[in-house]
């Protein structure tokens, strides 16, 4: 069936002189479909081949209320997309109003939309998720014809997707008929998508639309070699400033929010030609993005210092190289990134990527030979996360009551969720009701309770503000927003977490927004700051995700390293993984290189178990258990993509031993239990299930706060008193998959069982050295911990002279 | 169990890493802030339904504190229940756990902010209770001498090779100490606020409870 277009739509498209892809064609030929997921190149038409049907059906101007809900996984899609759909609408004169609503819509607005909806409303799974919880949903979504869900590869496999997808099946029911549509980038496996985009069990129709050509990809070749460690690209500044040069408008990517900063602080710096750079990440302030943004559509910046948060499908001027710095870590983000070069159709984006230090060169080299492939990283097997489905369920009592078997039935329509056993749906429902403990201790103060009828309610209406002002799966530390001294126009700049905040001395200078500022003074929650000519931060501002790399590019690493010699790697990498050779040997994939030696008046263990860093960072904890257990004395850990560096007062003699497959079991059983990986996981997860509430009515905090007590002690006194209780069965789960990454060890260990090599070497490997200059090391709370305190507290008081004074 | 002595105004006392004060010479043991009843109060006032285990808790970690120091008189400090509802609403097998606690010695509740009133429970309910050189009450007073107190929940931060610890802690100088937080869901304040640095002397210390607690200059 082929479905005609109206006048005004075709017009529109011939007198530009275009036609219409094939891909959006069949979009439009079967928009009848109730699933759809098109798969594209970033520049393919992919938005247009989705709002397509949608002007389509709106053109004659009969339908009343809402049509097509569009849901992006970032705000500033959502504002692009209103310009981008806007301007053609205005000039096809087609009846449709388009309006968006985000966490920066004025409140005016958002209650207006809810009473008087836009035919096309643009918005994010959050907001979503908070309008669904109102009283008159129903009303609101009556009558829903198309959902749009934009990115959907980048909200997948996301909490921020589960209830995306938990919102869906309120949607469903609410509008029944409603067809889905999904837009997506290039991915390794389509039908995982699918299956949680369509309504189970609903069919859902795939698109693959024509990838384009390969892209025109290479590693940033320097003057100067990559420093040993470290993260920051700073070395690379000249060559990519002479890109830049020779550019129209570059992107560069970092990893890290502070990385980002660092960067363009120091790109500003060698900038002698004052090309106009910008900078945007998701913890600027909106009206700092806001401008940068502008300045982009203005073409006005000749290159952007970026994050993830220009990760996904903004189009945005005429750029016409991608520059990544840093290891990609994963080679679907980095064909993602590179994408967004050259953003026309059948061109081939232009890249480079820039090594952040030495082993980033071997990383970067496995990266391109799989792009060169088109080796994408598969999916792992998602299943809805329990937190998640509490939270939708106090998400549903604020919309009204409801029956407990149509919730349900409701949720499992949700593919994530298709195999949940009723007995857990009935344990989360009971956990948002009265707590689900064993001891039935809130009998009178439920938060849900069951009416005559069957149905459950809130037992305090009040209670949905509260609940509502929770909603959302991000769980990122507390932030503190800064700004310039009222003095000076206290204009704000954006924000950093609270325990950086709570570092900081008068006098201190940091960098934000590619400024140096100096902290003034704390005014209720807000950080003032003043500008400074200091040259020098005090940095880490703020930590930015940490993504571990994925298994396809450690295997490739490996492989890699079988080879005899490496004539695609720099003349000093070469040189490296040759003295490496030499000096000691290279990690193979079927055994585990663990070498000791001393350093330092420290005894050191390197493991190189390859398997990213979560489960290294795991291994970590578990060796170090292991060491305590047995008198080592060990003192802290550091963890990287590839390896864990283990230092501590003795030497392990046999360390095979350590490694070996049931010691590492038995001991994670143990240990899962009681550490701060899992303590940190409890605390993500009771906030998303509502155990714990970020947010509270009539907000300020108690200064100081006295009030508040640290959520590790409710995971002390569930584990003691309720082991049973849900929320620890959901940290468990969590921790496996998440920091834990225990299926990546399970996996490693399974890889090379008895074959561990162990090297004692007289001084540190040319492989394990960059580990000492690595950030974010673990320090060991055991023994060693009381021992060094009562040291310090001794010095302390000695030089004080206190012991003398007070008797 | 692993106490630690020290000298206040020519007494010996003895801080246990619970943050219980334990005065030898008159057998007497001192606890402040317990918050009874704390996540039930939570829940009555519309917020969250904590884990409700943090009565039994508290107890059971009182009841190991005399169990090891058998004292003849014990002090609550004040703010002993989180309100005087959460007093009334314990249930039975905890009035009975905190009366088999009670049993056989001498049981002094003072009045904190959170629970101003008389209690429903046996023992005396004092605004203050003074003893010798040494005075105890819920909230520290300007100029006092010998003064005991609680309220202010105090902890303290150290950095130790570049790593922040952070502990429950006892403030001493001279003239006062003032006691942390017992109760198992008790936040904390720490020490360098305006509010504590303000009561304490130059010379003041933190006592950090650890096994045993140890002894620094108050962090400001």
């Amino acid at each position: 069936m082929t479905r005609a277009l109206p006048p005004q739509i075709t017009g529109w498209f011939d007198s530009r002189g275009w036609s219409i892809h094939p891909h959006q064609q069949d979009m439009l030929a079967r928009a009848d479909a109730p699933c759809q997921l098109l798969i594209a190149p970033t520049g393919g038409g992919k938005t247009m081949a989705g709002f397509l049907p949608t002007l389509a059906e709106l053109a004659d101007g009969k339908h009343k209320g809402l049509h097509t809900l569009y849901v992006s996984p970032l705000k500033a899609l959502a504002t692009d997309i209103k310009r981008n759909l806007t301007g053609p609408i205005t000039e096809m004169g087609l009846p449709i109003r388009v309006e968006d609503r985000t966490g920066d819509t004025s409140a005016h607005t958002k209650r207006r939309q809810r009473a008087d909806p836009p035919h096309i409303l643009l918005t994010t799974p959050e907001s979503l998720a908070l309008m669904v919880s109102f009283e008159d949903a129903h009303r609101t979504f009556a009558g829903l014809s198309r959902i749009i869900v934009d990115e959907i590869h980048a909200l997948a496999e996301s909490k921020r997707g589960d209830q995306l997808m938990l919102a869906l099946s309120r949607l469903s029911s609410l509008a029944p008929g409603l067809r889905r549509v999904g837009l997506s980038a290039t991915v390794e496996d389509p039908d995982a998508i699918a299956r949680i985009l369509a309504r189970h069990p609903d069919p859902c129709e795939i698109l693959l639309a024509d990838p384009g050509p390969d892209p025109d990809i290479a590693m940033l070749t320097t003057e100067a070699p990559p420093p040993w460690s470290g993260g920051g690209g700073r070395y690379a500044i000249p060559a990519v400033l002479a890109e830049i040069r020779k550019h129209r408008t570059t992107l560069i990517f970092h990893n890290t929010r502070a990385q980002a900063e660092l960067f363009f602080h120091h790109l500003w710096l060698a900038n002698d030609d004052q090309l106009p750079i910008g900078i945007h990440h998701g913890a600027l302030a909106r009206e700092q993005r806001e401008r940068v943004e502008q300045a982009m559509v203005d073409g006005r910046l000749r290159a952007i210092v970026c994050t993830g948060s220009l990760d996904l499908g903004i189009d945005w001027g005429d750029v016409d190289l991608v520059i990544q710095i840093g290891a990609p870590k994963n080679v679907k983000r980095l064909v993602q990134r590179i994408g967004r070069a050259n953003h026309r159709y059948n061109a081939p984006s232009k890249a480079l990527i820039v090594p952040a230090n030495r082993f980033e060169v071997i990383e970067c080299t496995a990266a391109l030979e799989a792009v060169r492939a088109h080796a994408l990283d598969g999916d792992t097997d998602h299943t809805g996360p329990l937190d998640v489905l509490c939270q939708h369920i106090l998400i549903r009592a604020c919309a009204g009551p409801f029956h407990a078997d149509d919730l349900f039935n409701e949720v499992r329509s949700a593919g994530a969720f298709a195999d949940l056993p009723r007995e857990t749906f009935d344990r989360c429902l009971d956990f948002a009701a009265t707590g689900g403990y064993a001891l039935r201790a809130y009998d009178q103060w439920q938060r849900l309770i069951q009416r005559p009828d069957g149905q459950w309610q809130l037992r305090d209406p009040r209670r949905a503000a509260r609940i509502r002002m929770n909603i959302g799966t991000i769980v990122d530390a507390d932030k503190m927003q800064v700004r310039f001294q009222k003095s000076r126009g206290g204009a704000p700049l954006g924000e950093v977490e609270e325990y950086f905040a709570a570092m900081l001395r008068k006098g201190d200078t940091f960098l934000i927004g590619g400024q140096i500022v100096r902290f003034e003074g704390m005014r209720e929650l807000v950080i003032e700051v003043s500008r400074t000519p200091h040259l020098k931060p005090k940095i880490a501002t703020f930590m930015g995700t940490k993504f571990a790399t994925s298994t396809q590019l450690s295997d490739r690493i490996l492989e890699m390293f079988r080879h005899t010699d490496w004539p695609a790697l720099p003349q000093h990498t070469r040189d490296w993984l040759a003295l490496q050779r030499k000096l000691s040997r290279l990690p193979e994939r079927d055994r585990l290189l663990v070498e000791s030696f001393p350093h330092d008046g420290r005894e050191h263990v390197v493991a190189y178990g390859f398997a990213g860093r979560n489960a290294q960072q795991t291994l970590g904890l578990l060796i170090t258990k292991r060491m305590e257990e047995l008198g080592l004395n060990p003192m802290g850990f550091v963890a990287t993509d590839y390896a864990t560096l283990i230092w501590g007062l003795d030497a392990p003699g046999d360390p095979t031993t350590l490694f070996s497959r049931d010691n590492l079991i038995e001991t994670m059983t143990a240990w899962l239990a009681d550490n701060a990986v899992m303590k940190r996981t409890f605390k993500a997860s009771a906030l998303i299930a509502g155990l714990i509430e970020r947010n509270q009515p009539g907000a300020a905090r108690k200064t100081g706060r006295q009030a508040t007590f640290s959520t590790d002690i409710l995971y002390d006194t569930l584990r003691k008193y309720d082991p049973d209780h849900i929320m620890l069965a959901i940290t468990r789960a969590e921790a496996m998959r998440g920091l834990v990454d225990f299926g990546r060890i399970e996996g490693m260990l399974a890889r090379i069982g008895d074959r561990i090599d162990h090297m004692r070497l007289p001084r540190v490997s040319p492989l394990a050295a960059p580990l000492f200059l690595e950030p974010g090391r673990v320090p060991i709370a055991g023994m060693a911990d009381q021992r060094l305190l009562e040291a310090e507290a001794a010095r302390l008081m000695a030089t004080a002279g206190l012991d003398a004074v007070i008797t | 169990m692993t106490t630690l002595p020290f000298p206040f105004r020519g007494e010996t006392l003895h801080a246990l890493p619970t943050g219980a004060l334990f005065w030898p010479a008159r057998a007497l043991l001192c606890v402040s802030d317990l918050h009874l009843g704390k996540s039930e109060r939570v829940a009555r006032r519309g917020g969250t339904l904590l884990p409700p285990y943090e009565t039994i808790e508290t107890l059971d970690r009182l009841g190991q504190d005399i169990a090891a120091m058998r004292p003849a008189t014990v002090i609550c400090l004040g703010d002993s229940f989180d309100d005087l509802r959460a007093a009334q609403a314990l249930g039975e097998p905890l009035k009975a756990r905190l009366t088999s606690l009670m049993a056989g010695r001498r049981w002094v509740w003072i009045a904190g902010n959170h629970d101003p009133g008389p209690l429903d429970l046996a023992g005396s309910h004092l605004a203050q209770y003074d003893d010798g050189p040494l005075v105890f009450r819920h909230i520290a007073e300007a100029g006092a001498i010998g003064e005991i107190s609680g309220h202010y929940h105090p902890k303290a931060r150290i950095t130790l090779r570049g790593r922040s610890i952070s502990r429950r802690c006892i403030l001493r100088d001279d003239t006062r100490l003032i006691l942390p937080a017992y109760g198992a869901y008790t936040g904390g304040m720490f020490c360098d606020r305006p509010e504590l640095a303000g009561l304490m002397a130059r010379e003041a210390e933190a006592i950090l409870l650890a096994a045993p607690p140890i002894r620094l200059p108050m962090p400001r």
